[in-house]
């Protein structure tokens, strides 16, 4: 799942399908968290707060990536993302 | 701190800096007011200073430092202090950048842009006058830093050729002197006492004598190659020629009569006072290379066409008899090392006011293009002619004693290598005739060649004021050497020598 | 002694030169040209008194038992090298330096004088730059000064750079004119070569040595005397002790010593225009006709004798020295006269002339030896040094008046001029005959001496000298006869006839000329012997050398008589008939095109130019190269920069991995 995020993030052009890939991407990692604590260390619970704060700020982060791409989109008229290389040196 | 007379030498440039950022950007006169008592100041102050030293001197304070103060702590941890003092070779150099200084604001006098023109180059002395007065290694440095940053602007912006190039190319080459210096500071400091009180402090750290002869060995080419870069040694001297013939007039003298000589003062000061042993180890390397420039520059300066480019090589030359003769390792010769940097500095900053007024005038620095200017401006030709003769070694003018302090000094060493090193160098003084001679001949002598300037003026008031000045110090140093002889043979106390066992006086 | 008198003698003219100076542009010209004079002939005064008081009044500083002493009036420490080596700057007395006050002050104000008439046209108005004129005579003055009194040989060596300064600033008087302009750049470069020779013969000298006083170089150190500052002249043999004890280190086959002696006579050469260091003397005739007889005649170039006399007791340890000095002076004066057989310009034929008279005193030092009649030669070289400066000085100043009258250099537009310029013309007349070496004028008597001394070394010395005495008679009387005689004096429509000159500049000519005449029967060895012991002349007269020396001047005479006294065709044919010698002598033999040659091309093109380019292209170009290598490689590496954020991931992941790599491969 994590590997198909990555691929996702690396080939797609659209940012909005680039942003559903690094969901996927924490979302694989979340995963691997919860499981790994229940295997490893079954009497702790950090693993599963982790989750639920990385859930958290995921949605914060999704939510200003939206509006970064509204606002690219309302200046570029596009959103793809190989356009937008007018910050480089 | 505030009763030492030295601080001073950096307040009044700070005050300047704030009263003519006061100004208002057209008011001119009140530019020039502030710049000229300013300048005012720190002649009075250095020739009072002066004063005061040697009658210190003459009651008897025989320290290697007098007007020592270092209770200013800066930065605790690193043990840096604001720590100021001078001896017989600071203060001839404080005199001769007061006097530059002085001369050099009259001499851009009509300058484009006055305020932020002045700004700079106090800001510029600010750091000339700091670095003089410092014996912490780290301020010292930060001064230094403050003498070269300025550089970048004043080409850039006031210059006048290939400024853009040569600003860059200046204070690249300077920066990149810098890092080497810095390093060879902080391996210094870290070397600077056997017992873990580590210091800043020159004279602490030459008391302790605490660096270990291999790290000599490592950090004496380090700040010499440093401070040699600023002293337009060879083969790191090529930011010279081109960052003087695109300099303001102005800057033009500060640099080549002020600027230069922080490097022979800084090679003495840090990388031979302090590390001796290295000195005496390593001083044929940079002896070769100091030799090369004092020839080098001399044949260089014999085929150019700009003035100057010529005046810029014939400072290589003469800068690198300064190092040249600081490497010889003893009183005579390093005493008229010190004398060469007053008399190079005062001649020089003489030859570039002139050529900046020329220049003015004729709006071309090519020999080619002029001739029978003595004609036409017969004050500023006789100037000329005058800072010509200083500049061959014309006795009764002050290139002759240093270069024959020089000579002397250097002939003391017996052996092959420093005499023949020695007449080579010695072979300067014919070079330098040809082409002062050569100059001379053709931008003052003969026909006029271009008709446009017959119509030219001679000298105002202010650039007869600013060359006069500088024509009375060069003519005093010529006619009474024994007076700065004595100024400066005094800071030599036999410590410096001892810590070797070498020879201090030779004979 | 006291030492207001020689303060005066150096502070005066200073004092002029500075005045004239800075105020002489404010100053009327005649006021500036009056004030000049009045300052040298005060010096004059004053310089007169100090010989007198030396050479006369008994005074035991002076002399005691009938020995002349150095001795040092003051001597001030100017610049301090090292505890004992240090510059002072002093006033001496010793034969030969008041001989020279007597010889610079005396010129000097004949030439002060002259210059009021010469240096103003026809119409009476003064040059433009007169006052200017004046300032360089009177630091020319004061440097020519400070050289003969000097205490020490760096003293010697600074007034020598400012003599060599003043000669440069006087030729190139008429700074418009190119070829003043490039004639005194040679000259000062020239002679600052050779005086870099002189320099480095001082730093060798004075660092085994000790010090640079002369009274240490050259006497003996005695103690009570040297107490008093007074001190006999001696063979130093401490001096000779000293290299003894250095081991006598030997460079390229010859002994330190010798070396230095030979680098300070090099000095000399330059100075005093031996060969080959010659070259500038004859252009510096560019100057005005006063300067070229003061400076370029009578004063300072016999500095280069001036300086082998002051350490003559040195020399004499050294033969090698001594030889090359025989040798340098006799081919010197050969070649000169040879040249100023063929020379149109009459006053480059003074100046050849200059240089085969200073030639013949520097052999005369050369020969000279104690074992040969108390070093005759030295005493001869010094006599020479006198009458030459006096009938020198005199034949320049008519050849000014003749120059100022026609307006040309060249004899082609003299010819027969007796008639119009009585007086001159019989003082150069009698300036021609002092040279020639007729009895009973001065030149007669110094030329005689300096035969017997060379014949008293060696008969080549003798023979060879002697024949280029019977050229000095030839070629003055060829100048003489073609510029007074030859043919009629043509007059150009609207010129007036050229006449005699004004009483400033007629009298110094008569004045001269009755030195010259009279100047012969000072017992001059009395006066003048290289350790103090007074030497008659008289006593050792040798009649067969004088009269066969006279008898090849009258030979060189009639010979110019025959060739020159009326226009016929004889001067063609003896050109036509040994044309190649002709040519090369008319050409100099060919020594201007030679250091041309070595200046331009091989200094200026093989050096110069190369290093210039090497410094702009090697030097420069690599410190260029790093910021063009810098900026390469930022443009390079630029790219990797683009601003695509899924190539900064690529490089992220395969970042990671590869350190995922790394430490699987660091655990197992």
């Amino acid at each position: 799942m994590f590997a198909c995020g990555v691929y996702g993030f690396i080939t797609r052009k659209n940012m909005i399908a680039m942003l559903v890939s690094l969901e996927l991407m924490l979302n694989a990692v979340d995963i691997n968290f919860v499981v790994f604590n229940r295997y490893l260390f079954p009497g702790a619970f950090e693993g599963m707060f982790f989750t639920l704060f990385a859930i958290a700020i995921a949605a914060a982060e999704t939510a200003l990536a939206i509006a970064i791409i509204i606002n690219i989109f309302r200046a570029e008229k596009n959103i793809d993302v190989r356009n937008l290389d007018k910050m480089k040196f | 701190m505030l009763t030492n007379p030295l601080i001073y030498f950096v307040v009044i440039p700070l005050l300047m800096l704030a009263g003519i950022g006061l100004c208002n950007n057209r008011n001119v006169g009140a530019i020039r007011a502030v710049a000229v008592i300013g300048s005012l100041a720190l002649l009075t102050l250095s020739t009072f200073l002066l004063v005061d030293f040697l009658g210190q001197r003459a009651a008897g304070a025989d320290a290697a430092m007098l007007f020592v103060n270092d209770t200013v702590v800066w930065f605790a941890p690193l043990n840096i202090h604001l720590a100021i003092g001078v001896d017989g070779i600071s203060v001839a150099m404080l005199m001769l950048s007061s006097i530059i200084l002085f001369t050099g604001t009259f001499a851009s006098w009509k300058i484009d842009q006055p305020k932020e023109f002045f700004l700079w180059l106090i800001l510029l002395s600010t750091g000339v006058f700091g670095f003089f007065i410092s014996i912490d290694l780290f301020t010292m440095f930060m001064f230094y830093e403050v003498a070269l940053i300025p550089m970048y602007l004043l080409i850039g912006v006031w210059g006048s050729g290939r400024k853009n190039y040569s600003a860059m190319k200046l204070t690249l080459m300077l920066m990149g002197g810098s890092a080497f210096l810095m390093l060879g500071l902080i391996g210094i400091y870290y070397h600077s006492a056997a017992d873990g009180n580590l210091t800043w402090n020159i004279l602490t750290i030459a008391a302790n004598d605490a660096i270990p002869h291999g790290w000599q060995n490592f950090l004496f080419p380090m700040t010499f190659v440093g401070f040699g870069v600023l002293g337009a040694m060879f083969p790191f001297h090529t930011w010279s020629p081109d960052g003087h013939a695109s300099a303001p007039t102005a800057v033009s003298m500060l640099h080549a009569g002020v600027l230069m000589k922080l490097g022979g003062y800084g090679c003495f000061r840090v990388a031979i006072y302090l590390m001796p042993y290295a000195a005496a180890e390593l001083s044929y390397i940079f002896l070769i290379l100091t030799g090369i420039s004092v020839v080098y520059g001399a044949f260089c300066a014999c085929v150019k066409t700009d003035l100057k480019y010529i005046n810029a090589y014939s400072s290589v030359s003469h800068c690198g008899l300064v190092l040249f003769a600081i490497l010889m390792l003893n009183t005579t010769a390093m005493t008229g090392a010190i004398m060469q940097m007053l008399s190079h500095g005062l001649m020089t900053a003489l030859f570039f006011a002139l050529i900046g007024m020329i220049y003015g005038r004729t709006h071309t620095r090519e020999i080619t293009k002029m001739g029978g200017l003595m004609k036409i401006m017969p004050f500023l030709g006789v100037c000329y002619v005058i800072a010509g003769m200083a500049s061959l070694g014309l006795p009764g003018l002050s290139g002759f004693v240093s270069e024959m302090t020089i000579f002397v000094g250097s002939f003391m060493h017996a052996d092959m290598f420093h005499r023949v090193f020695t007449i080579v160098a010695c072979c300067s003084i014919v070079i330098t005739a040809v082409y002062i001679l050569r100059v001379v001949g053709k931008l003052l002598f003969g026909p006029v060649y271009d008709e446009h300037h017959l119509s030219l003026t001679d000298a105002e008031w202010w650039e007869r004021l600013s060359t006069v000045t500088l024509i009375i110090a060069v003519a005093a140093i010529g006619c009474f050497p024994n007076f700065f002889v004595d100024l400066i043979n005094k800071t030599f106390t036999p410590e410096i020598f001892s810590v070797l066992g070498m020879t201090s006086t030779a004979l | 002694m006291d030492v207001t008198i020689p303060i005066l003698i150096l502070a005066i003219p200073l004092t002029m030169f500075l005045l004239l100076g800075i105020a002489g542009c404010k100053m009327s010209h005649r006021t500036a040209g009056i004030l000049g004079c009045l300052g040298m002939g005060t010096v004059l005064v004053l310089a007169y008194y100090t010989a007198a008081q030396y050479f006369f009044s008994g005074n035991e500083l002076f002399g005691a038992d009938g020995v002349r002493l150095q001795h040092i009036v003051f001597n001030q420490t100017w610049l301090e090298f090292t505890p004992t080596m240090a510059i002072k700057l002093g006033f001496l007395l010793d034969p030969i330096s008041a001989m020279m006050l007597v010889v610079i002050t005396t010129i000097s104000f004949m030439v002060h004088l002259y210059s009021m008439g010469y240096m103003r046209d026809h119409h009476g108005v003064y040059e433009h730059g007169f006052q200017r004129f004046y300032a360089f005579l009177s630091l020319f003055s004061f440097s020519m000064l400070g050289l003969v009194v000097a205490t020490n040989i760096f003293q010697m060596y600074i007034f020598w750079e400012l003599v060599g300064a003043s000669s440069y600033l006087l030729i190139g008087f008429y700074y418009v004119k190119p070829s003043a302009v490039s004639a005194s750049k040679k000259a000062f470069i020239v002679t600052r070569f050779a005086d870099l020779g002189f320099l480095i013969g001082i730093l060798i000298l004075s660092y085994y040595v000790g010090n640079f006083d002369f009274m240490n170089l050259t006497s003996s150190p005695v103690a009570s005397l040297a107490e008093t500052f007074s001190v006999d002249i001696a063979a130093p043999q401490h001096i000779a002790q000293i290299f003894a004890d250095n081991a006598a280190p030997v460079f390229m086959g010859g002994s330190v010593l010798t070396w230095a002696l030979v680098l300070i006579f090099m000095g000399g050469m330059g100075k005093s225009a031996m060969m080959p260091l010659h070259i500038w003397l004859p252009d510096a005739m560019e100057g005005p006709t006063p300067v070229s007889a003061l400076i370029h005649a009578a004063t300072m170039v016999v500095a280069g004798v001036y300086l082998v006399a002051r350490l003559f007791p040195l020399y004499l340890m050294e033969d090698t020295a001594l030889v090359i000095i025989t040798v340098v002076g006799a081919i010197t004066a050969l070649y000169a006269a040879m040249v100023a057989c063929t020379q149109l310009d009459i006053k480059r034929v003074l100046a050849f002339s200059t240089i085969s008279q200073i030639a013949f005193m520097m052999v005369s030092l050369g020969v000279a030896r104690p074992e040969h009649h108390e070093a005759l030669g030295y005493m001869a070289s010094m006599f020479h040094l006198f009458t030459h400066a006096m009938f020198k000085a005199l034949l320049f100043l008519c050849a000014g008046a003749i120059i100022h009258a026609i307006g040309s250099n060249d004899y082609t537009d003299m010819h027969g001029l007796r008639k119009y310029m009585p007086i001159t013309h019989w003082t150069f007349l009698i300036g021609c005959l002092a040279i020639a070496g007729i009895i009973p004028f001065s030149g007669f008597f110094s030329k005689d001496e300096i035969l017997s001394a060379c014949l008293g070394y060696d008969w080549v010395a003798y023979v060879w000298m002697s024949l280029v005495a019977g050229l000095t008679a030839f070629y003055m009387f060829r100048l003489y006869f073609l510029i007074f005689w030859w043919k009629e004096h043509k007059i150009h429509e609207g010129h007036h006839a050229p006449h005699d000159q004004a009483w400033t500049m007629s009298l110094p000519l008569i004045i001269l000329a009755a030195i010259s005449c009279v100047a012969g029967f000072i017992p001059f060895g009395e006066l003048v012997s290289w350790n103090g012991h007074p030497y008659d002349f008289m006593a050792h007269f040798d009649w067969s050398v004088a009269g066969i020396s006279l008898a090849i001047a009258v030979a060189g005479i009639a010979l110019a008589w025959v060739m020159y006294r009326r226009e016929n065709a004889l001067p063609e044919k003896f050109r036509n008939a040994v044309p190649a010698l002709w040519t090369w002598c008319y050409h100099r033999f060919y020594w201007d095109e030679l250091y041309m040659f070595i200046t331009h091309k091989i200094i200026f093109g093989g050096i110069c130019r190369p290093l210039a380019w090497f410094d702009r292209n090697i030097i420069d170009g690599t410190m260029d190269s790093f910021a063009a290598v810098t900026n390469k490689a930022s443009e390079a590496i630029r790219p990797l920069q683009s601003g695509q954020i899924q190539m900064y991931v690529w490089y992220y992941l395969i970042g990671v991995l590869a350190l995922a790599g790394i430490c699987a491969a660091c655990i197992l």
